[in-house]
């Protein structure tokens, strides 16, 4: 810690720190646009200058950008100097000389780092009387929208999406004042990370198009602090609701989970509340068809089901929140109650509980991944199954070129250096998949080969590392020497990582990788393990149950179940259609409660309303194991209610199980007295009865508009907004104006900073954790005594001459149950097709877009060939997308030319 | 004594003053153009909608009166899908058109909106749209604005360079 003068007045700052970080941290305002918490500095904008005086006797001072001016002991500086304020407000007003009149039209408009900072410098009038530069706008996808016009060339969007994000077609063109932000040519962004530029562009150059399509200012959007439930990643996010509907989601700073970034999946996949697919009100199948009913009648009819005496069977879901499949668990009794995994997640998801709960490697969080200086990926495709995870690792992946850049006395904020002394250098990344993955281009060395050699390979480097377990013989001498180079580097590093998960369908290759992070452990590293699960509570559900369709379909087969409840599962998605058929057929009775309509919702007998995200609180449970709640934004039009609530509803009016609930905390409790793994669950964020000064918290800005007007066409008297009794929120704009706790964040904003980059006042210092902590609670800690380690190596992959490996191929937008619902996604979303390597195209007799035969589990259809790089020979992958019959993979199949049909 | 006299008068010389008291109905008071009376919604010169969406009235509103949704037609131009002002709240204070960057809300003076029923003082957007430019009329949005629109490209507006080519490598 240094001290240094600001005003005048001594501060405490972090040695080494770049002066405007530590001003911000102070609370300061200091105007600034290049210079951003996750990128640090490039000194591109001019805007952040201050005054810096030598000593107590310099009365001159000399002009300095502060976000490249690294503070030192004794400092003196002046932010208020008139000659600092006065180049601040020209540097300004040079960047307004060009920028369009469009605020009114402008999306960013009344969010706008523009807008604050221009207010902030205090420049208000236009003096320059000459033209205005254009530029033409490009058409960059359904998510992303251009307007050239009003960039102020600050090289934000350039230095996330090219440096930060790894993408590769968006640049900066041209040159002097004509420099460009876009791609070569029209088309839709590449990266899975594009949705950022909205909130990385201090302007309004990227804007969301998904709002736009429906859109409402900051001010006027009802806001919760929420989860992303499109990924297992957990993503703390902020819904915006306006007129009933959801109009967006902006990133919800948490650094120990997304920091300042979310996924494209995460951030448009929200529109699937809006779809039309939705179950809104109580469906009732008769002999006439489907007709909705009412809610109470909905619940007489249901409880009347359960009740008759007849046994009860429920199943949840790995996408369903602790408290609903907590609630089915009790409707049905322990032994009744399935968590909802097919026969295969229920193994994998197993093992990985096994290998947390007891294992001495400790689940990571996303900064502990970010921190990481050695890295190994084993059968994961991290972009599309847990793409946050994926750009930490990224950044990961920079440590090793960072710490050398460091030592030539570099600061690690100074972007532009760093930069120039590490040449693109990678540090230790090594990444071993079925084929190529978008993660390849960060790593150093990567690995492609079958699930089972993925597992050889691993159980190899465990080798190397503990000398101890099986040797693995028959391995290239490549491979061996690839093996032993990623051990070395694990073995070098303070902080390796190991990211496996249910990506590959591989028990194997889970075990494998955690006898890696295990041997590491035993060599006295603080080795982290990621296990990537592909659900918003996989986890949570794993650890409440992990019994798998499979044992629900032969308890019910045995005839003994008079009703089954289903919770937010389509269990189509996870059992043959044939077994789901003979499944619900076993029993009389099927009541499904869910948001969307799907299979499974079409077979039941009654279906009822369930809330999404948006529109009830719940808890969820991330890979890592921590428990995130999130809240409800808003209450929909329409029957929909959280799924516990149905449930509570149903146990209610049969009499026969009264609960005692009365708000979402006492299940939540019940659940944590209950389950042993969730006793600490209470604690993730404050109760529904906590309030500040007396006061609830706001979901509604002060700002916001049209109360008065908005129910006006239907009624000219203002109802009374609902009341909610299982959070601290009101559904208003009155209550506690200030900061919240950290879980509680409804929205940034601070005065005078009405964008996201207000977070910063959020933060203990410029970047740092959000004040009091980070949200979130872990669950699992490492023990300190080690399991045993998995012996077992499995035998190596022999290609076939008639059968072909099918291994699954995970796909950002496709892959997720409910974001295939949302249109702007759906648009990006691949037609289903085979990938095979290229050299099995002779064998096969086929070109790239020829029909292939596809035989596997019993099945057999046909699928455009794709050629997908880095697949071995014998191997396809098959892309998990809607309308893709389900597989359980890895499985063998047999692939052949499908016959060409009759000229 | 004496003041009671000279209030006597006084009030006597009023009698023969200019009478201020208006007749109305029958007679209507004459009322300066920028009067705060009823609101209305303007066109551009070439007739279509002014206003833009940009829901900086509503914001305004201390009553909270306002309520519109922002969309976009195919030309690019954004509009409000539904514009409803509920004047059985409406103050009449006019900070709705001193936030309108587009001139396209406007008070009038036109005071006479009384109803019966409250539900009756609840304008639509089809209420409140005029056919002319109301106050302000040369004033063209789109043409001072740097977005692009149907007819008005970009580089076309006021003041506006042709857009940059950024495929040249001139100096």
């Amino acid at each position: 810690m240094a001290k240094i003068l600001i005003e005048n007045r001594e501060y405490e700052v972090e040695d080494g720190q770049n002066l405007l970080q530590a001003c911000l941290s102070h609370g300061f305002n200091i105007p600034y646009f290049c210079w951003h918490p996750a990128m640090h500095s490039a000194g591109a904008c001019r805007q952040c200058a201050v005054k810096v005086f030598k000593d107590e006797n310099d009365t001159r001072g000399r002009i300095v950008m502060s976000c490249v001016m690294p503070v030192a002991k004794g400092m003196r500086v002046s932010i208020d100097d008139p000659e600092a304020k006065a180049f601040r407000e020209n540097v300004i007003e040079w960047l307004m000389s060009n920028h369009p009149h469009d605020c009114p039209v402008c999306d960013e408009g009344g969010e706008c780092h523009l807008q604050d900072m221009t207010q902030m410098t205090g420049h208000v009038y236009r003096r320059f009387r000459f033209k205005k530069r254009t530029y033409k706008n490009q058409y960059l996808g359904p998510l992303v929208n251009h307007e050239m016009n009003r960039c102020i060339q600050c090289y934000r969007c350039v230095r996330f999406y090219r440096g930060y994000a790894g993408g590769r077609d968006l640049d900066a063109f041209a040159s002097r004042n004509r420099v460009y932000f876009g791609r070569s040519e029209d088309g839709v962004l590449e990266s899975p990370f594009s949705g950022n530029l909205v909130e990385v562009c201090p302007t309004g150059v990227f804007t969301d198009k998904t709002l736009k399509s429906h859109f409402a200012r900051k001010w006027d959007l009802q806001t919760a602090p929420s989860v992303c439930v499109h990924c297992g990643v957990g993503c703390n996010i902020i819904p915006g609701e306006r007129y009933g509907e959801l109009r967006r989601v902006s990133n919800r700073y948490n650094g120990e989970v997304n920091g300042y970034f979310l996924c494209d999946r995460g951030r448009f996949g929200y529109e699937f509340v809006n779809s039309p697919q939705r179950v809104k009100e109580a469906l009732l199948k008769t002999a006439d068809g489907v007709q909705e009913v009412s809610k109470e009648e909905a619940l007489r009819l249901a409880s009347h089901m359960i009740g008759m005496g007849g046994k009860v069977m429920a199943v949840g879901s790995p996408r369903a929140t602790v408290e609903t499949n907590f609630a089915l668990r009790t409707l049905a009794g322990a032994e009744n109650f399935y968590s909802g995994f097919s026969r295969h997640e229920a193994r994998l998801a197993s093992l990985i509980v096994e290998v947390m709960e007891k294992g001495p490697a400790r689940s990571p969080s996303l900064k502990e991944v970010r921190s990481a200086d050695a890295v190994l990926v084993l059968g994961e495709d991290v972009t599309n199954t847990a793409p946050i995870l994926a750009l930490a690792l990224r950044q990961a992946a920079k440590n090793g070129p960072l710490k050398t850049a460091m030592k030539l006395g570099i600061p690690f904020w100074d972007d532009m250096a760093i930069k120039t002394a590490t040449q693109g250098k990678k540090g230790p990344f090594y990444a071993a998949a079925p084929y190529a993955t978008d993660d390849d281009d960060a790593a150093v060395k990567t690995f492609h080969g079958p699930p089972v050699e993925i597992a050889r390979f691993a159980a190899a480097i465990a080798r190397e590392l503990n000398p101890s377990l099986p040797i693995v013989d028959g391995h290239s001498e490549e491979t061996a020497s690839l093996a032993r180079e990623v051990a070395q580097a694990l073995l070098e590093a303070e902080r390796p990582l190991v990211v496996s998960g249910t990506g590959s369908g591989s028990e194997a290759v889970i075990q494998a990788a955690a006898n890696v992070a295990w041997a590491l452990c035993a060599r006295g590293k603080k080795a982290g393990l990621t296990m990537v699960m592909p659900e918003c509570d996989s986890l949570g559900a794993a650890l409440i149950d992990s019994k798998g369709l499979d044992e629900a379909f032969a308890a019910a087969a045995e005839g003994e179940f008079d009703t089954l409840v289903i919770a937010e599962n389509d269990i189509f998605r996870r059992m043959e259609t044939e077994d789901a058929e003979n499944f619900l057929a076993s029993f009389s009775h099927v009541i499904v409660i869910d948001h969307v309509i799907n299979d499974t919702v079409k077979a039941a007998h009654i279906t009822l309303p369930g809330a999404s995200f948006a529109e009830s609180t719940g808890t969820l449970i991330n890979f890592e194991g921590r428990a995130q709640k999130f809240f409800q934004v808003f209450v929909s039009a329409g029957a929909q209610q959280a799924s516990w609530r149905w449930l509570k509803d149903m146990m209610d009016s049969t009499g026969l199980k009264l609960q005692k609930w009365e708000s979402l905390d006492d299940v939540t409790s019940d659940a944590a007295a209950v389950i042993p793994a969730f006793e600490k669950i209470t604690r993730a964020a404050p109760k529904h009865g906590f309030r500040i000064a007396g006061q609830k918290i706001p979901r509604q800005t002060h700002r916001r508009s049209g109360r008065t007007a908005v129910e006006a066409d239907k009624t000219v008297y203002e109802s009374k907004p609902t009341e909610d009794e299982d959070t601290p929120f009101s559904f208003s704009m009155e209550g506690f104006q200030g900061q919240p706790p950290s879980p509680l964040i409804a929205r940034f904003w601070a005065p005078g900073w009405n964008s996201v980059q207000s977070v910063t006042k959020y933060q203990e210092y410029a970047g740092g954790p959000l004040r009091g902590g980070d949200p979130g609670l872990r669950l699992i800690e490492p023990k300190v005594a080690g399991a045993p380690f998995f012996k077992a190596v499995p035998i190596s992959f022999k290609a076939r001459k008639y059968g072909w490996l099918l291994v699954p191929m995970p796909r950002l937008f496709g892959s997720e149950e409910l974001s295939v619902f949302s249109p702007p996604l759906a648009s990006l979303q691949a037609k289903p097709f085979i990938g095979i390597a290229e050299e099995d195209a002779e064998r096969l007799e086929v070109e790239e877009g020829d029909e292939i035969a596809v035989r596997a589990n019993g099945k057999s259809f046909g699928l455009p060939a794709i050629f997908v790089p880095g697949l071995t020979r014998g191997v396809a992958a098959v892309p998990l997308l809607p309308g893709m019959a389900m597989l359980t993979l890895p499985a063998w199949g047999v692939l052949t030319r499908a016959k060409r049909r009759a000229a | 004594m004496l003041s009671i006299l000279q209030s006597v008068w006084k009030m006597m010389l009023h009698a023969f003053r200019e009478r201020v008291t208006v007749q109305y109905p029958d007679e209507k008071p004459v009322l300066a153009p920028r009067y705060r009376g009823r609101i209305i919604l303007s066109r551009d010169p070439d007739g279509l909608e002014r206003c833009v969406a940009c829901y900086l009235c509503a914001a305004a509103c201390p009553v909270d009166c306002i309520a519109l949704q922002a969309d976009e037609t195919v030309d690019g131009r954004r509009y409000p899908s539904f514009f409803r002002i509920n004047f059985s709240r409406c103050i009449f204070c006019g900070y709705c058109e001193e936030a309108c960057p587009t001139y396209a809300i406007q008070l009038t003076p036109d005071y006479e909106m009384s109803e019966y029923k409250r539900p009756s003082l609840v304008y639509e957007k089809k209420d409140l749209l005029i056919s002319g430019t109301g106050k302000y009329p040369g004033y063209w949005y789109y043409k001072v604005a740097g977005a692009a629109v149907k007819g008005k490209d970009k580089g076309d507006g006021l003041e506006e360079e042709p857009p940059v080519d950024v495929r040249s490598l001139m100096p």
